[in-house]
């Protein structure tokens, strides 16, 4: 049987990258034949730009920051992307505080300062969970559960923080919105945080909460949505697929033997990539059958990266065509594409 | 003994507000000096405190820097390092325990008695238990810098008559931390990272277990472990995990006992195998169950997970006692496998070493810590002569320490911090470019006894 993907040649990084949750972004820029990626090294976004043709590579590197300073030693969360309909822009989330950049990373246009307190708590604080959500939305996640959602003009910087949604009691972990391109979705984002808890919610002048699905007392590490399906992975290693409005658990699966750190979905053809602790990349389908309101998952394929802890998995393109691969320590990004 | 410079307009004298910024330590003479900047780092007000290790005012607020994630990382980095520490010491001690007739090298290498190799270990384990010491280390806070890290272990292993060669130290330092990596990076589930500090807190409790006063330090902080660390979650234990991790980034070198029982790789990075018992709590891979919308499940299947994966073992003990069940973190050196580490290529991408502190002045920002001094105030040893006290060398060979030391690639080399604090302004250009800046007002400090006038004139002498 003939594999599905085939290992390409890697792209170098300036720094390896940290064990920290989806720790790889992907922007893909069609109209001039190049893809971002971002990999963050503890206080450093490591930035590179890839010609499609795999001749040209450029790097760049962004830090924290804080305050008045310029750069900081606190560490960087995450780092994503955000598309939306009229920009693009770069996000990082920090112990600081959340920075927001163009997409070529080369101009700082927002920065917001988290509450931080005189003497250190038990309770870190951090942001961390990114979201771009309709025409002009970006969440951002916090520590203390607490998402900010900031209203983001079609160009320029005054961006504002417009609400602060307070339902989660734990730490946010990830945040994703609605992917399908599908306007008539009801749902448009989903929040999870460590105790496993979703919380689905539609966007507006005042975002609206429609469900709230419980955890099981695992943190839920990776979460995407699609077509309305809430696909959520924990540290148990399950990945667990519900109906985002109704809560419905559609299917369960016992995908890795270690903590999840990553999930991604190509909106075209449905294809689901899942990464782990435990060395594996694993990618599945998924089948939406309307009519019946039934969802299936079936697995298409496995990638081991050996002795490597995978820290991000990302598709380059909205079928699925292609993925890259992040681990703790590695100073590279593998990529596989369809044979 | 405190011999004060104040720049005039700051007249606060709480300890909270000064700032620990750099630390000396003189063996030979028991001497300590450490210099405080007071304020934050926002604040223009600055000052110098310097003085004696056993003197020192309350203890003061650290302003922490560099910052890390997790607040609560820090004593299970100490406990655990420690613990590694321990069992390399304990190894070399009694691979040192020559009976005379058979020495070769009666004159370089003290023969080691039983007594002694059991002084030491109680030296040393009293240090690292120490309550003043324990409840700082306990408070919330950020991780220290490697550095800073370094200097408090260097520290914790002089806390006995043993002596070690700086080679010997940079060997010790690079198997304790080596060996942790593998424990944080292979743990089952982040919570297991507990159970490995309880290994390592139930090897403590053999060593001293003869000596009562020693054995309820070491429960007593077991019991603290187990209180603040058995309700996190988690998703807050991996937040633990992942600080520890970047801690450790980017160090891969070679351990001969590693490479031996193939857990490490010839290129230093660990082995991490996709077979074995799942953690607790998950599911062997494989299971794909679907429902329909009424919550019944209507069909499984199975898909090949090309791993080798069983199902886990029953659940460690998080209590004072008890089967730990995970093996990471008991001692897996014994006398007669060796320990050693290869200094030559570390890694292929060794020009990537990513530096831990890119900051251009290390005095101003480099912070070291009050454990670092809390650790040097505590009793020392009792000569200061260099000539009583035992050496241990890590290596099998004393010609093989010097060669180490001399051999030791630049970007592993541990910097411990060392700044002479001198009257002579111009001999440190950092130190006077700071101390310029403030006027010199030469009073003592009101808690000073006359001892210690010589502080800064022993310095001198130096």
């Amino acid at each position: 049987m003939a594999k599905m993907y085939h290992k390409e040649k890697s792209i170098q990084l300036k720094s390896s990258a940290s064990a920290l949750y989806n720790n790889l972004s992907v922007l893909r820029i069609a109209p001039r034949c190049l893809t971002y990626f971002t990999v963050v090294h503890a206080n450093v976004v490591n930035m590179v730009s890839a010609s499609w043709d795999g001749l040209n590579y450029s790097h760049r590197q962004l830090q924290s920051k804080e305050g008045n300073v310029a750069t900081s030693s606190s560490l960087i969360m995450q780092a994503a992307w955000c598309v939306l309909p009229s920009r693009d822009l770069l996000v990082l989330t920090s112990q600081k505080g959340i920075q927001m950049y163009e997409s070529d990373g080369s101009i700082m246009v927002y920065w917001h300062a988290l509450d931080t307190p005189e003497t250190p708590t038990a309770k870190a604080v951090f942001a961390r969970g990114i979201a771009a959500v309709r025409e002009k939305y970006i969440c951002v996640g916090v520590s203390s559960g607490s998402v900010l959602v900031f209203d983001v003009p079609s160009k320029g910087s005054n961006i504002t923080l417009s609400e602060v949604l307070e339902e989660h009691k734990e730490a946010i972990t990830d945040m994703a919105s609605e992917c399908s391109g599908n306007l008539e979705c009801i749902a448009d984002l989903v929040s999870a945080d460590d105790s496993g808890l979703l919380c689905v919610w539609k966007s507006g002048e005042d975002f609206q909460l429609l469900n709230k699905i419980p955890g099981f007392d695992t943190s839920c590490s990776s979460v995407k949505l699609w077509k309305g399906t809430v696909i959520a992975g924990y540290g148990t290693g399950q990945i667990r697929l519900y109906e985002g409005v109704t809560g419905i658990l559609h299917a369960e699966v016992n995908a890795h033997a270690r903590w999840i750190y990553s999930l991604d979905i190509a909106p075209f053809t449905g294809l689901l990539i899942s990464a782990a602790e435990d060395s594996w990349v694993r990618v599945w389908h998924l089948s939406l059958t309307p009519e019946t309101n039934s969802v299936e998952i079936e697995h298409m394929y496995n990638e081991c990266v050996t002795d490597t802890q995978i820290c991000g998995a990302k598709f380059c393109d909205g079928d699925g065509y292609a993925f890259a691969v992040t681990g703790y320590d590695l100073s590279e990004i593998i990529r596989y594409t369809q044979a | 003994m405190a011999r004060r410079i104040t720049s005039p307009s700051r007249s606060s004298t709480s300890a909270s507000d000064w700032l620990l910024l750099a630390v000396t330590w003189q063996p030979r003479e028991g001497l300590q000096t450490l210099i405080y900047s007071a304020g934050s780092s926002e604040s223009a007000d600055r000052g110098f405190l310097l003085t004696t290790c056993d003197c020192l005012p309350i203890l003061a607020a650290l302003h922490p820097s560099p910052e890390r994630m997790s607040t609560r990382t820090l004593p299970l980095l100490f406990i655990n390092l420690g613990g590694e520490m321990l069992y390399i010491l304990d190894q070399r001690l009694r691979a040192q325990n020559i009976p005379a007739d058979k020495a070769k090298k009666v004159t370089t290498v003290a023969d080691w008695l039983e007594e002694d190799r059991k002084r030491v270990m109680n030296d040393i384990i009293t240090t690292m238990f120490n309550k003043k010491f324990l409840e700082e280390l306990f408070k919330p806070q950020e991780l220290y810098s490697k550095k800073a890290l370094r200097t408090v272990f260097d520290r914790l292993a002089h806390a006995s008559i043993m002596r070690l060669n700086q080679a010997s130290m940079d060997k010790l330092y690079d198997l304790m931390t080596m060996a942790f990596k593998y424990q944080v990076l292979l743990c089952p589930r982040p919570k297991d990272i507990l159970l490995v500090s309880f290994n390592h807190m139930d090897a403590i409790r053999d060593f001293v277990k003869d000596t009562p006063s020693i054995l309820s330090q070491v429960d007593e902080t077991n019991k603290q472990l187990i209180e603040i660390y058995t309700p996190l979650s988690g998703g807050e234990f991996q937040l633990i995990r992942q600080t520890l991790l970047i801690f450790f980034q980017d160090m891969h070198i070679r351990v001969s006992i590693f490479l031996k029982d193939k857990v490490q790789n010839s290129n230093g990075r660990f082995v991490l195998p996709t077979s074995g018992p799942v953690p607790y709590g998950t599911h062997t891979p494989g299971l794909i169950r679907l429902f329909s919308c009424s919550g019944e499940e209507v069909r499984r299947m199975q898909f090949r997970d090309c791993g080798n994966y069983s199902a886990a073992l029953r659940e460690g003990s998080f209590e004072m006692y008890g089967d730990r069940v995970i093996k990471l973190g008991t001692n897996m050196y014994s006398v007669s496998r060796p320990v050693e580490t290869h200094m030559s290529g570390t890694s292929k991408n060794s020009s990537q070493h990513t530096k831990v502190n890119t900051t251009p002045n290390p005095l101003a920002k480099e912070e070291l810590n009050l454990l670092a001094r809390l650790m040097g105030g505590l009793e020392v040893q009792k000569s200061a002569n260099t000539d009583s006290g035992f050496r241990v060398n890590l290596f099998a060979t004393d010609e093989e320490e010097e060669e180490a030391l001399i051999s030791r690639p630049d970007e592993l080399s541990y910097e411990v911090i060392n700044i002479q604090a001198t009257k002579d302004k111009q001999t440190n250009a950092e130190l006077a470019k700071i101390m310029g800046e403030f006027g010199e007002t030469g009073e003592p400090a009101p808690s000073s006894s006359s001892k210690g006038d010589d502080l800064l004139a022993m310095m001198d002498g130096l």
